[in-house]
């Protein structure tokens, strides 16, 4: 075998929740088996409670797997250390996960400063990535969260996520809580943005049209279990009900679409 | 003439630098003890409920105690472990004033600074402590850089509480022999001198605000992220700390410390010993206000130089006889009890301040009652007050034993109400101080005690054991020895207690001198 190793690959992978008191554990992640190749955007849409989410956080140890093997690089995440391995992943958050004492530029900073690079070193980074995301240098910099719009912040989400120049990027549903214009733009930068740095990014949805014009690749989870992977013209291939009724919206949207905004309009 | 040319404010302002100081000092010091503890403990507690619960409760226990009794339980309690430590290890320390006024205080403040650490770090959002876990945070690095920022401003809010709290409890250790604001009101309140009450409570509070705004100054600019108000907070509680040491550095060490307990007679009786001993070229310092029980300890411990006591307090609550004895015999056998503890009993001052049973002479001669025998067929419809600690005297067992006395009610008072309430008819018999100026001035009288159930209370000067060989001290005191009969003392406590203006317990020591020096 020549070929390197994908980096992010899921091998049988189990996670079970205590249900509370008295009540059954949960399977939230069940006998999973996914590999992520290089330079690959994928993307795993679900509903809530399919599991997707806490799948995402086991690639990084935010949650330890119950069973199976989960690799990054190769590697097996039990063996290595998961601040180390956190701080050479990115991750954007659910709405941001900014921290609202720090300031932008501070927030952007953060994993760099964590890893011991020098302050002036920071600030330049800084600058590189609000070029990056598109936001002016002067007039963020020094704001707080609160002060920045859904969209800026969540600018700043992905901002943070790149600081420390990671390969693999793992997004939370990063663009759920946006306008559809905001969403729009954010999910056409940052897949030129994937392009550019070369990155392989796993990100979350539980909107199938938003994971077929993002993704390369698309995958189906339902109560835990993986239903389908492929890219959007494999899936709607694919045998299974659910996987068709997920798809089922966007083709409806597009003819919809298509029948009221006649093509040759000015737009 | 103004209210504010009263010389008794001038005297208080006088008093200021020591007593502020000495404020300052041990509620500092108990609150940054009670931080150190409280913040790593609500700190380790956070994510370990049965750890928090335990904390919190046994906090909120200690905040159930008032606070003058949770001050008086660190005396002996200190004084124990002084005593094993040095058994064990050869040192003792000091458990007078400052150690147990510090203790009390700083677990007085826990229960706010626990609660509010452990309430603005359960506070943050789940979101970002995820957040700081993901961006390759230690829990460490989390709960410096995120956590405790965060929860900042409520944990702030905690420490003004446990601040403002410290500052206004403070004022009760001056019983246990820490000088404090206190020192005003303990004794405004028992020479009846309003003015220095309302001085000690007025400073207590302008500093629990000065202190409390500096840290809101503090908190806020935490807040927002300005330099410029912590800076000035900070540098604000720095100078308050530095202003109220330096007169503490210039204080002599070597000077003589009297004690006096808490009512007026000892202060005028400590003041006229501190002129003495000045009057002799040597320093001394009063350190009043202290309560019985510790007043003593402190003397065999050398925490005072010298003090007054009576000779039947001594012997019926010190060393618990249960006895009487004829006056000389128990004089000898006193002064042989406090030898082997190496406590020089100096000498006598030439009066007695006994408990009396005291009533209206009008009543009284009414009734033909002239001593306590006659009293006991009356006693059964009649009301009985007295002060805070008779009623758990063995004296009033005595009484009861031996003219089988029951009243139909017992109360007590503040020593300087009950002599009105018997006058007034609010109670019917009180059991007074005979060497009290206020017998005399609202006509009431001495009950006989022909079965002496009392035992004689000779006021006499006690020697702390470092003293005991003192020539200077012994020079400068001799000359109040048999000096002070009882109307002398009786026309200086009426003077001390009567709210007069010029009579600070100074003023009247002063005069009681001029007095009894020509005898």
């Amino acid at each position: 075998m020549t070929a390197a190793p994908p980096p992010i690959a899921f091998a049988h992978v189990g996670k079970s929740f205590d249900g509370g008191r008295g009540a059954k554990p949960v399977l939230a992640v069940n006998d999973v088996s996914l590999d992520v190749a290089e330079g690959e955007l994928l993307a795993i849409v679900g509903g809530s409670g399919s599991g997707k989410t806490t799948l995402l956080r086991l690639a990084n140890r935010l949650i330890e797997a119950d069973s199976g093997r989960i690799t990054i690089e190769g590697a097996d995440v039990r063996t290595v250390d998961a601040v180390q391995l956190r701080r050479r992943i990115g991750y954007v958050f659910q709405s941001g996960g900014l921290f609202p004492h720090m300031s932008v530029a501070d927030n952007i900073g953060i994993t760099p400063k964590l890893l011991g690079m020098p302050a002036a070193e920071i600030l330049s980074r800084v600058d590189e990535l609000l070029d990056l995301v598109r936001l002016d240098r002067a007039q963020h910099r020094n704001r707080l969260p609160h002060e920045l719009s859904g969209g800026q912040r969540q600018r700043v989400g992905v901002a943070r996520a790149l600081a420390a120049r990671p390969k693999i990027v793992l997004m939370d549903e990063p663009f759920g809580a946006l306008d559809p214009l905001t969403r729009d733009a954010l999910g056409d930068d940052y897949r030129a943005l994937h392009k550019k740095l070369g990155l392989t990014t796993v990100m979350i949805t539980h909107d199938m049209t938003e994971a077929i014009l993002l993704a390369d690749r698309v995958a189906v989870m339902r109560a835990g279990r993986l239903l389908a992977q492929g890219t959007p013209a494999e899936l709607s291939n694919s045998g299974d009900p659910y996987v068709h009724e997920l798809l089922r919206t966007p083709r409806r949207q597009a003819e919809r679409l298509n029948v009221l905004l006649p093509r040759g309009g000015p737009a | 003439m103004s209210r504010f040319s009263d010389p008794r404010w001038s005297e208080a302002l006088a008093h200021l630098p020591d007593y502020l100081g000495n404020h300052v000092r041990v509620s500092v010091t108990a609150l940054a003890l009670g931080l150190l503890v409280s913040l790593p403990l609500a700190v380790l507690s956070r994510n370990r409920p049965v750890m928090r619960g335990a904390l919190l409760g046994l906090a909120s226990i200690v905040q159930t105690v008032p606070g003058l009794a949770l001050l008086a339980l660190f005396y002996p309690l200190l004084l124990a472990l002084a005593e094993l430590s040095l058994a064990w290890f050869g040192f003792g320390f000091s458990a007078f004033g400052f150690l147990p006024a510090v203790l009390a205080l700083a677990l007085y403040s826990m229960l706010p600074v626990l609660r509010n650490t452990i309430t603005g770090l359960q506070g943050v959002d789940p979101a970002i402590l995820e957040a700081a876990q993901g961006v390759g945070m230690t829990p460490r690095q989390s709960l410096f850089m995120v956590e405790l920022p965060l929860a900042l401003p409520v944990m702030m809010a905690g420490i003004r509480t446990a601040a403002v709290w410290v500052i206004g409890t403070a004022t009760l250790s001056t019983p246990i022999g820490q000088t404090s604001l206190g020192n005003y009101i303990f004794a405004g309140l028992q020479t009846q001198n309003w003015v220095f009450v309302l001085f000690g409570c007025l400073a207590a509070a302008v500093l629990a605000l000065a202190v409390d705004q500096l840290l809101a100054l503090i908190e806020i600019g935490l807040r927002e992220r300005s330099r410029l108000r912590v800076a000035v907070g900070g540098i604000g509680i720095a100078v308050l700390v530095a202003a109220t040491l330096v007169p503490s550095m210039m204080r002599l060490q070597s000077s003589y410390i009297v004690g006096a307990k808490t009512f007026a007679e000892q202060y005028v009786l400590s003041a006229l010993i501190a002129q003495r001993l000045r009057a002799a070229g040597l320093s001394a310092s009063s350190r009043e206000g202290l309560g019985s029980n510790v007043i003593f300890d402190a003397l065999a411990s050398d925490d005072i130089d010298v003090y007054v006591d009576y000779s039947g307090t001594l012997w019926a609550n010190q060393f618990h006889h249960g006895d009487i004895k004829p006056r000389e015999e128990l004089l000898g056998e006193l002064k042989a009890t406090l030898a082997r503890q190496k406590i020089t009993l100096f000498g006598e001052l030439g009066f007695e301040n006994a408990y009396a049973l005291v009533m209206p002479r009008k009543r009284a001669g009414e009734l033909g009652i002239h001593s306590i025998a006659d009293l006991a067929s009356h006693a059964g419809p009649m009301s009985m007050a007295a002060d805070y600690e008779f009623f758990s005297r063995p004296e009033w067992a005595g009484l009861q034993k031996a003219y089988g006395l029951t009243f139909r009610t017992q109360r007590q008072m503040q020593p300087d109400f009950m002599y009105a309430a018997v006058a007034s008819g609010e109670v019917d018999v009180i059991a007074g101080y005979t060497s009290d100026g206020l017998i005399a001035k609202y006509d009431l009288v001495v009950l006989d005690d022909p079965k002496h159930a009392i035992p004689p209370y000779d006021a006499i000067v006690l020697l702390a054991p470092k003293r005991a060989d003192d020539q200077a001290l012994r020079a400068a005191l001799s000359p109040l020895l048999g000096k002070i009969d009882i109307a002398a003392m009786r026309e200086a406590n009426l003077r001390a207690a009567g709210g007069d203006g010029a009579a600070s317990p100074d003023a009247v020591a002063r005069g009681l001198w001029e007095k009894i020096a020509k005898r």
